[in-house]
C-alpha cells in the first residue's frame, strides 16, 4: 500500500493531479446542480409573485 | 419540407423533460468508467519504460485536455446553430458549456505543469500544447466575460455566439502558429514532453477515461441545460408543471 | 448637419445610401462603401487629438523598454522585434474603442443598417478606414522605434511591410471585437481579452518576420503567412461584425 500511493517517487506530481482533475470534475457537478436549484427557485418565485405571464 | 417535427423536438419543454430523463442515463455509466479507468490505470498498468510511474498523470491530463477543445467546439456548434435557426435551447446548450469547458481547461494546465516539473525539470515550459491550453483558456474567460457584461439575456446570447463563432474559427489557426513558434525557438537539450509508447494494458484505461468523461460532460450538461432552459423560458406556463409549486 | 461630427453627406449619399430605391447592384454597394470611408476619414481628419493618440502610445511603450532592460543596442536589438509587435499591438487595440463608439451613440451604424446596403460591405469600409488612419501610421513608425532599438537600416522595408500587413489583420480581428461590446460600458478591458487571443497569430508571424528583418535574413515566408492572415481576415471578419453589430441594434 504503501509502495502504491509512494508511485515510484512520482506521488507529489501524480496526486496533486489527480486531485485538481477529479476535483474540478466534483466541482463541476456541484456547480450544476447549484445552478438548476438556484434556476427552479427563481421560477418558482416568479410563479408565486404573479402568475406564469409575469 | 416540413419542419414541423423538428422544432417539436427543440421546444424548450420537450427538450427539458428529455435532459432530466437522459441525465442518469449518462451520469451512471460515465462514473463507472471513470472509476474503471482509474483502478485500470492506477493499478493493472504497468509502468512506462522512461516516465516510470510519471506518466499516470496521462489518465488525468489527457482526458482533461480532451474537455477543454471538446467543450469548446460543442459549444461553437451550438452556438452557430443558435444563430442559423434563432434556437432558443442551443443558446442554452453554448452557454452551459463555458464554465465547464473553463474548468477543464484549467484542470488541463495544472496536470500539465505537474507532469512538466518531473519531465522537464521546470512547472512551465513554454510547450505548443500546453502554450494553446492557455490560450484556450483566455477564450473562455474572454466568452465568459462577454456573456456577464451584457444584460438582457437575449442579447447577451446572440453576441456571445458571434464570439464562440469566430473562436472556432481562429482556434486551429492559433494552434498552427503556436507550433510554428515553438518549432522556431526549440532548444534541443530540453526533452520533449512527448507521448509515452502506450502499450494495450496502459491503453484501454485512457480510453475507457476519454469516454467516461465525456459522458461525464453530457450528463453535467444536462443538468446545467435545465437551469438555462428555466432562466430564458421566463412566461411559459410548462414551467408550472414541471418546478411544481 | 451643424454638428461638426456628422458632416453632411455628399449628394451623391442619397441614393446610394437609401437602396430602397437602388437595390444593391454592385457599383452602388461600392459607392456607399466608399461614401462611409470617405465620410470616417474626414471626420477623424477633423480630431487630430485623437488620431495622434495610439501613436504617441505606441511611442512611449516603445520607450519603456530601454529604460526597463538597458541602454545596450545590443541587448535591445534581441528584443526589438518582439517589443515592437506588442507595442504596435496594443496600440491598434487603443485605438479600437473609436471604431463604432461615435457611430453607434448618434445613430449612424443603425442608418447603415437600414440604408438596404450590406452591412458587411460598409463594415469592411470602416475597418479600412481605422487601418488607414492608425495601422498605416503605425507601419510608417516602426522603423524609427527599431532604429532607436538597435535594428540595422537596412531592416527598414521589412519592417514597414510586416507592421502593414500585420495591422490589416489586426484592425480586421479588432472590429470584431469592437462590434461585439457596443453598448457595454468600460469595455476596454473586455475587448482587450475578446481581441488579444484572437490576435496572437499576427503576434507571432509579424513578430518572426521582423526579426528575420533585423538580422539581415528574408522575412518572406512570415510575411506570406501574415499576408493569408489579413486575406482570411477580409474574407471573414466584416461579416462576423456585421452580425454583432444587427445584434447590438436589436
Amino acid at each position: 500500500m504503501k509502495e502504491f500511493l509512494d508511485m515510484g517517487g512520482y506521488a507529489a506530481f501524480l496526486w496533486p493531479s489527480y486531485a485538481v482533475t477529479l476535483g474540478v470534475a466534483i466541482l463541476n457537478v456541484v456547480w450544476a446542480r447549484r445552478s438548476l436549484a438556484r434556476a427552479t427557485a427563481s421560477a418558482r418565485r416568479r410563479l408565486a409573485a404573479g402568475g406564469a405571464d409575469s | 419540407m416540413n419542419w414541423a417535427w423538428f422544432h417539436r423536438l427543440a421546444s424548450p419543454p420537450h427538450i427539458y423533460r428529455l435532459a432530466q430523463q437522459l441525465t442518469p442515463w449518462f451520469a451512471w455509466p460515465a462514473a463507472a468508467l471513470i472509476l474503471t479507468a482509474l483502478y485500470g490505470g492506477l493499478v493493472l498498468a504497468p509502468p512506462d519504460y522512461q516516465q516510470g510511474d510519471g506518466f499516470r498523470i496521462i489518465y488525468m491530463h489527457a482526458p482533461a485536455a480532451w474537455m477543454s477543445l471538446m467543450v469548446y467546439t460543442t459549444m461553437a456548434v451550438a452556438a452557430a446553430v443558435a444563430l442559423i435557426w434563432r434556437m432558443k435551447v442551443a443558446h442554452a446548450v453554448a452557454a452551459s458549456c463555458a464554465p465547464i469547458g473553463a474548468s477543464f481547461t484549467f484542470a488541463a494546465l495544472v496536470t500539465g505543469s505537474l507532469w512538466g516539473e518531473p519531465m522537464w525539470g521546470t512547472w512551465w515550459e513554454w510547450d505548443p500544447r500546453l502554450t494553446s491550453e492557455l490560450i484556450l483558456l483566455f477564450l473562455y474567460l474572454g466568452y465568459m466575460g462577454l456573456r456577464g457584461a451584457i444584460d438582457d439575456p437575449q442579447r447577451a446570447d446572440r453576441t456571445s455566439a458571434v464570439l464562440a463563432v469566430v473562436g472556432i474559427v481562429n482556434v486551429p489557426i492559433i494552434h498552427y502558429s503556436v507550433t510554428w513558434w515553438n518549432s522556431l525557438h526549440q532548444a534541443p537539450s530540453v526533452m520533449r514532453l512527448g507521448k509515452p509508447q502506450l502499450s494495450m494494458p496502459m491503453l484501454w484505461p485512457l480510453l475507457l477515461m476519454l469516454l467516461g468523461f465525456t459522458l461525464f460532460f453530457v450528463a453535467v450538461l444536462l443538468v446545467r441545460l435545465r437551469g438555462e432552459i428555466l432562466v430564458r423560458e421566463r412566461s411559459a406556463s410548462w414551467i408550472r408543471e414541471v418546478v411544481g409549486t | 448637419m451643424d454638428d461638426p461630427r456628422t458632416p453632411a453627406l455628399p449628394a451623391a449619399a442619397a441614393p446610394a445610401l437609401s437602396g430602397a430605391t437602388t437595390p444593391h447592384d454592385a457599383a452602388s454597394v461600392l459607392d456607399a462603401a466608399l461614401l462611409v470611408l470617405e465620410r470616417d476619414l474626414t471626420l477623424a481628419l477633423r480630431r487630430r487629438g485623437q488620431l495622434v493618440q495610439p501613436l504617441a502610445f505606441f511611442a512611449i511603450v516603445t520607450t519603456l523598454f530601454p529604460l526597463a532592460i538597458s541602454p545596450e543596442l545590443a541587448r535591445l536589438r534581441e528584443v526589438a522585434a518582439g517589443v515592437l509587435w506588442v507595442a504596435a499591438l496594443l496600440a491598434s487595440l487603443l485605438a479600437l474603442e473609436f471604431l463604432f463608439r461615435d457611430d453607434a451613440y448618434d445613430g449612424t451604424l443603425e442608418q447603415y443598417a437600414l440604408s438596404g446596403q450590406p452591412l458587411t460591405g460598409l463594415m469592411f469600409a470602416k475597418t479600412a478606414a481605422h487601418w488607414l488612419l492608425t495601422g498605416l501610421p503605425l507601419a510608417l513608425m516602426a522603423p524609427l522605434a527599431a532604429l532607436s532599438l538597435g535594428a540595422p537600416p537596412g531592416s527598414v522595408p521589412g519592417i514597414v511591410a510586416s507592421v502593414a500587413v500585420g495591422t490589416v489583420a489586426l484592425s480586421l480581428i479588432g472590429s470584431i471585437g469592437a462590434a461585439l461590446t457596443l453598448g457595454i460600458r468600460r469595455s476596454g478591458v473586455l475587448l482587450a481579452l475578446l481581441t488579444l487571443p484572437l490576435a496572437l497569430p499576427v503576434l507571432i508571424f509579424g513578430a518572426r518576420a521582423s526579426e528575420l528583418a533585423i538580422h539581415g535574413e528574408s522575412y518572406l515566408a512570415p510575411l506570406e503567412l501574415l499576408a493569408a492572415l489579413a486575406v482570411l481576415g477580409i474574407t471573414l471578419a466584416p461579416l462576423a461584425s456585421a452580425a454583432a453589430v444587427r445584434i447590438s441594434l436589436e
